[in-house]
């Protein structure tokens, strides 16, 4: 009992970080349609931007564990979300009115050079931060026990709080209406005077926040990282995105944690070594009986 | 640095001499990664050799002969490495060869010097595969992956009378291979391992298999694999409050297992396989100081490599310099080197394997256990 409860909380933690890079997959796609590969190199840099923060926190003597949090925090999603404008700018923007090939040749073309450049400048090396946060509540179930840890929680409540001021911005706000119009006309919402290229933009860099929160949740938590680091949590944030409905933010966010819950429970209770086979066959299945996603809207051919 | 550069000159010379005038010499080759980025290790094999080299030509040579050694660089890339050994074997005549580096190397290139009978010894090679193809020229003065495994399941039999084993691996070639060699040891001994899964390389978040290895209730875990994964996996598991002692292989001897780890203190206890401290033979004493006199700290491979030359030159002359009996002779005759004395059994592996267990302390560097 107590085992399959702690596998719950392991797949809850590990689906919300999935959850917040698959809304930079979903969002991009919703809004022009590609599937930006680049992605989770953007995860991968603002994990080096992570202890880069942290190592200048440390160097001017700043020892308190939350203003190290939002210091990193505030500096990692800055500077990743300029990251994120910079690549639609350079990578994208110039695309705009070609096919959709090109744009997605683009983004694997970035995806590489993100690699390479962290490589070359950082060293293939393992990188690692120190832990900065211990300890964990415990309850007892039964003889056994059920553990969070403190940066287990922090990641979970970071994640919610991520999601529901996005939900907000998108449902209830003039540049969420703006986002919305953009994803469902473009033509017709820059006719109406909307800056569609400005709206891209800022899907771009909400994108690349995303990944940024994730990215320094996750750096924090686990401590090391390379520069390879983005590829198979790209993969797997990609897998929710398309298992959730791409396109659809609320899809997103539950496809990360049906994966994330899957991955735990197939392999903390049966097998780890097939656990990823078993992810893909779920994805496989729900795509069968729902083409477009649980949550996603079939899709109009535009051709 | 002229002094290096008179003394390369100086040998290469010798070796042009030894292929077109002098034949008398015995040519020996010294192949390994001379440059890229396991450059440090070709270095290393260089200093050996060339020490071993330079002490037998003073101590008289080989029967009488002046050893002179020829450089190849394979750069570890398994192509290079065949080309470098046709030429070592071809053009430069050479008899013997020490090296090479990589296992990815040293295979192909072995069954170019097996054609050759040349006989080959290398410092570094660990891959089982190397002398399971049963060459008859193949040697190697270190460990086999196979072996650490050998070595770690005794100490958790018989050291940590350890009952509940959980068995991880990385899924690839070096992990699952070590993790497999430990797992049919421990079974020999009797005891069959409660839990045997792999993980997945690159990931950083092992979060669901430790609370499987917290629900089976293992008191000890092996882990196949290299520190990128070892650092996350011992963590998660001190972090979910296991105990479990963790033990690995060679693969996470580096620093970066600590920082990776994200603090000293998660790596305390920990106990791996590595080989035995080449320094601390007593035999080596004398060329260890001589070493360090001349301003070269002799780490890593350094004396590996010059035991190699030693079992290689130690062929060659009881054997009237002939390689092919020299093989021969090598599997039924002990050598004494700088890392003591050194059996071969009949695939060309040490009788007895050099590993031993290393245990890392709260300050982040590790020890032997005794």
């Amino acid at each position: 009992m107590d085992i399959v409860l702690q596998q719950l909380v392991n797949g809850l933690t590990l689906g919300s970080v999935y959850g917040l890079i698959a809304i930079g997959y979903t969002m991009v796609y919703g809004i022009i349609g590609m599937i930006n590969f680049a992605h989770g190199d953007v995860y991968m840099v603002s994990a080096y931007i992570t202890a880069i923060a942290l190592a200048l926190l440390t160097f001017f003597g700043i020892e308190s564990f939350p203003i190290i949090l939002v210091g990193t925090l505030f500096l990692t999603v800055a500077v990743t979300g300029a990251y994120g404008w910079v690549i639609e700018r350079i990578a994208y923007r110039p695309l705009r009115s070609s096919s959709r090939l090109s744009v997605l040749i683009s983004a694997i073309g970035m995806s590489l050079i993100l690699q390479n450049y962290v490589q070359l400048s950082q060293g293939a090396n393992q990188q690692g931060v120190p832990t900065l946060l211990t300890g964990a509540l415990r309850f007892h179930v039964g003889d056994g026990f059920v553990q969070i840890t403190y940066m287990k929680l922090l990641i979970l409540f970071i994640s919610i709080l991520g999601m529901g001021v996005l939900t907000y911005v998108i449902q209830k706000t003039k540049l969420g209406r703006m986002c919305r119009a953009t994803q469902q006309d473009r033509k017709m919402a820059s006719i109406l005077g909307i800056d569609t290229d400005k709206v891209i933009s800022t899907v771009f860099v909400i994108g690349a926040v995303m990944a940024a929160l994730a990215g320094v949740l996750v750096t924090l938590d686990y401590g090391a990282f390379d520069f390879y680091v983005g590829f198979i949590i790209g993969i797997k944030a990609f897998t929710a995105a398309v298992l959730g409905g791409i396109g659809s933010l609320p899809g997103a966010m539950l496809g990360g944690l049906i994966l994330g819950l899957s991955e735990a429970l197939f392999a903390g209770l049966i097998s780890s070594d097939y656990k990823d086979v078993f992810s893909f066959s779920l994805l496989v299945l729900i795509l069968i009986v729902r083409p477009s996603g649980l949550l996603g809207k079939p899709e109009v051919e535009k051709v | 640095m002229s002094n290096a550069v008179v003394r390369k000159t100086l040998i290469s010379l010798a070796v042009a001499g030894a292929a077109t005038l002098a034949q008398a010499d015995v040519v020996i080759g010294v192949a390994g990664p001379h440059t890229g980025a396991y450059a440090a290790f070709g270095e290393q094999l260089w200093k050996g050799a060339e020490k071993a080299a330079a002490d037998i030509n003073a101590a008289g040579g080989v029967n009488g002969e002046m050893i002179s050694l020829v450089k190849a660089d394979d750069a570890c890339e398994p192509k290079q490495a065949v080309s470098v050994a046709n030429r070592l074997v071809d053009s430069d005549g050479a008899v013997a060869v020490v090296g090479h580096f990589c296992s990815s190397s040293s295979i192909p290139a072995s069954k170019i010097y097996e054609e050759a009978g040349v006989i080959m010894v290398t410092p570094a090679s660990t891959n089982p595969t190397l002398t399971d193809q049963g060459l008859p020229n193949v040697f190697r003065v270190c460990g086999r992956d196979d072996q650490q495994g050998d070595v770690a399941a005794s100490y958790i039999v018989d050291k940590l009378n350890a009952k509940r084993v959980a068995v991880i691996h990385d899924k690839d070639t070096y992990g699952k291979g070590l993790a497999d060699a430990m797992k049919s040891t421990l079974n020999a001994y009797g005891v069959k391992e409660v839990m045997y899964e792999g993980l997945t390389r690159g990931e950083k978040d092992f979060n669901a298999l430790i609370t499987k290895i917290r629900s089976v209730d293992a008191d000890v875990v092996y882990f196949g694999g290299l520190h990128s994964e070892a650092g996350p996996l011992v963590r998660q598991l001190r972090e979910q409050g296991s105990k479990a002692i963790f033990i690995s292989g060679d693969g996470i001897v580096s620093d970066e297992f600590v920082s990776v780890a994200g603090s000293p203190k998660y790596v305390d206890g920990v106990l791996m396989t590595f080989g035995a401290d080449p320094t601390s033979y007593p035999a080596g004493k004398k060329v260890i100081k001589e070493f360090r006199d001349s301003g070269y700290e002799p780490e890593g491979y350094t004396l590996y490599s010059y035991t190699a030359m030693q079992v290689a030159v130690a062929a060659l002359a009881n054997n009237n310099l002939d390689p092919i009996k020299g093989a021969k002779w090598l599997k039924s005759h002990s050598v004494n080197t700088v890392m003591g004395k050194k059996d071969f059994d009949s695939k060309g592996d040490l009788t007895v394997s050099d590993y031993v267990m290393y245990e890392w302390d709260a300050q982040g560097k590790y020890s032997q256990v005794d």
